[in-house]
């Protein structure tokens, strides 16, 4: 099995063999992996030995006026909570946003070596790579480096020269383009309440959102309507980062402890 | 067993590159080619000589596409430009399956100039013997785009150019009677420019 380690070069060797002028289609350095006779057991023991932290609620969703990304903040190592206030959305670069699901080290590793190369990308071609591309890469390297352990449930959302884009990528190598995903041991949950209709909600969202952000520069009120959406799992992790992607920048709300938000909610007539 | 890693491209004292020259020669010997770009044309035309009356000119292909929207033809050695050629398809093709996208005009301009510069600097080859003009549109901005390289492994866009047999006096040319044009006028260029070295 050839492993992909583009990803993980920094620079293109100085001196090229002669090998180099006949390269094979897509050659790619690789290096040895271990023997075993047991394929499969193997695999099962990586995951086992690298307890993943899990317990994740993303979500991500197209919509009228871009693409929404929100996520929970709990870090859980079985049953121990290890921290609260996870940032679960990485900025790949101001256009561009990850989730991370699944292992942390990988999502942070590889969104950040993403980054990496969609700069590269876009100092070589003068122009900015898309978000289908982008996330190809991703899938791409992820799926080299299949059935080795790690744990990877991203989505790539982000907005290009032909509007917004969101794209489920895994490492079992998997890639979904799609208007709505979420990713995470509550992800049952979130699309329950995504695929039940909120049509009601999102052209209210903009104008709160929008609201929020003054309030919250203002220190007035904490994000109330955020939390509500995210209420599953068994959670009350302490804060829930929301990140709105327009044209080329990035919003970034985030919000406090909050206990009444249904309650408040349904003041505003909302359900 | 002898071994290929002596280059066969080195310096000479005052600084040449003297295989990357000869090339430039062979080049100057093959047929005609020429590209003028139009505001929303773009038109490449070769020199075919007729002379050959057994030969099967239909088999004969000078002008060739890269890939749905890139277009290729060249001045030099055809047979090395068939190996080039080949390799430009593959990354064409290789390009979209990595990021979804077909290439722009300029990379895979870059990347034929690229391949043209590791064969003056690898041990046991020659440089190709041909120069190539580039022509394509942007995928999503329609742009139309003239790109030219030679064997030296150099590339610029140009908004007319020729290269082969003649080439400075249809560069003269173009250069005197060039303008912004669109449709039919570019092709009545691009053929008045080739009419003047030809016949």
């Amino acid at each position: 099995m050839k492993l992909d380690t583009s990803g993980l070069e920094s620079t293109s060797p100085f001196f090229g063999s002669g090998d180099e002028l006949c390269p094979e289609l897509l050659a790619a350095p690789s290096f040895a992996l271990p023997l075993s006779t047991d394929f499969d057991e193997f695999q099962k023991d990586t995951k086992a030995t690298l307890k993943h932290a899990k317990g994740t609620t993303t979500l991500a969703f197209i919509f009228k006026e871009g693409v929404m990304v929100a996520a929970d903040s709990r870090a859980s190592m079985g049953g121990y909570i290890s921290s609260q206030s996870v940032k679960k959305i990485i900025e790949i670069n101001p256009y561009m946003l990850g989730t991370m699901a699944g292992g942390a080290a990988d999502c942070q590793f590889w969104h950040r070596n993403l980054g990496i190369k969609c700069r590269l990308h876009e100092l070589a071609n003068k122009r900015r790579i898309s978000v289908t591309g982008a996330s190809k890469l991703l899938a791409n390297i992820l799926y080299s480096y299949r059935g080795m352990g790690l744990s990877v449930g991203t989505m790539i959302a982000g907005w290009d020269e032909t509007g917004p884009g969101l794209y489920y990528v895994d490492s079992e190598g998997g890639r979904l383009k799609g208007t709505r995903f979420s990713v995470g041991s509550g992800s049952p949950y979130a699309y329950g309440v995504l695929d039940s209709g909120l049509t009601c909600l999102l052209k209210k969202l903009r104008s709160w959102l929008e609201e929020l952000f003054i309030m919250q520069h203002s220190e007035m009120q904490p994000v109330v309507v955020l939390q509500a959406f995210i209420m599953w799992d068994q959670m009350d992790g302490r804060s829930c980062l929301v990140m709105m992607l327009e044209s080329f920048t990035t919003i970034i709300i985030q919000s406090r402890p909050v206990r009444w938000s249904k309650k408040w909610l349904k003041s505003q007539g909302h359900n | 067993m002898a071994r290929y890693d002596r280059a066969i491209t080195v310096f000479s004292p005052d600084g040449h590159l003297f295989q990357v020259e000869y090339a430039l020669e062979a080049v100057r010997k093959g047929n005609a080619a020429v590209g003028v770009r139009g505001t929303d044309t773009i038109v490449l035309g070769v020199e075919k000589k007729s002379t050959v009356k057994l030969q099967d000119s239909r088999s004969v292909r000078k002008i060739v596409s890269l890939d749905n929207h890139i277009a290729l033809a060249c001045a030099g050695l055809k047979a090395d430009a068939r190996v080039l050629i080949n390799r430009a398809r593959i990354e064409c093709q290789s390009h979209r399956l990595t990021v979804e996208d077909p290439v722009t005009v300029e990379y895979i301009t870059r990347y034929i100039a690229g391949l043209q510069q590791k064969y003056t600097q690898s041990g046991g080859v020659r440089p190709f013997g041909l120069s190539t003009l580039i022509v394509g549109f942007d995928p999503y901005t329609g742009v139309p785009s003239l790109y030219q390289t030679d064997p030296s492994g150099t590339f610029s866009a140009w908004k007319a150019n020729a290269t082969g047999r003649n080439s400075n006096s249809m560069r003269e040319f173009l250069e005197k009677n060039y303008k912004e044009t669109s449709g039919q006028e570019t092709i009545k260029l691009a053929i008045r420019a080739l009419l003047e070295v030809c016949c």
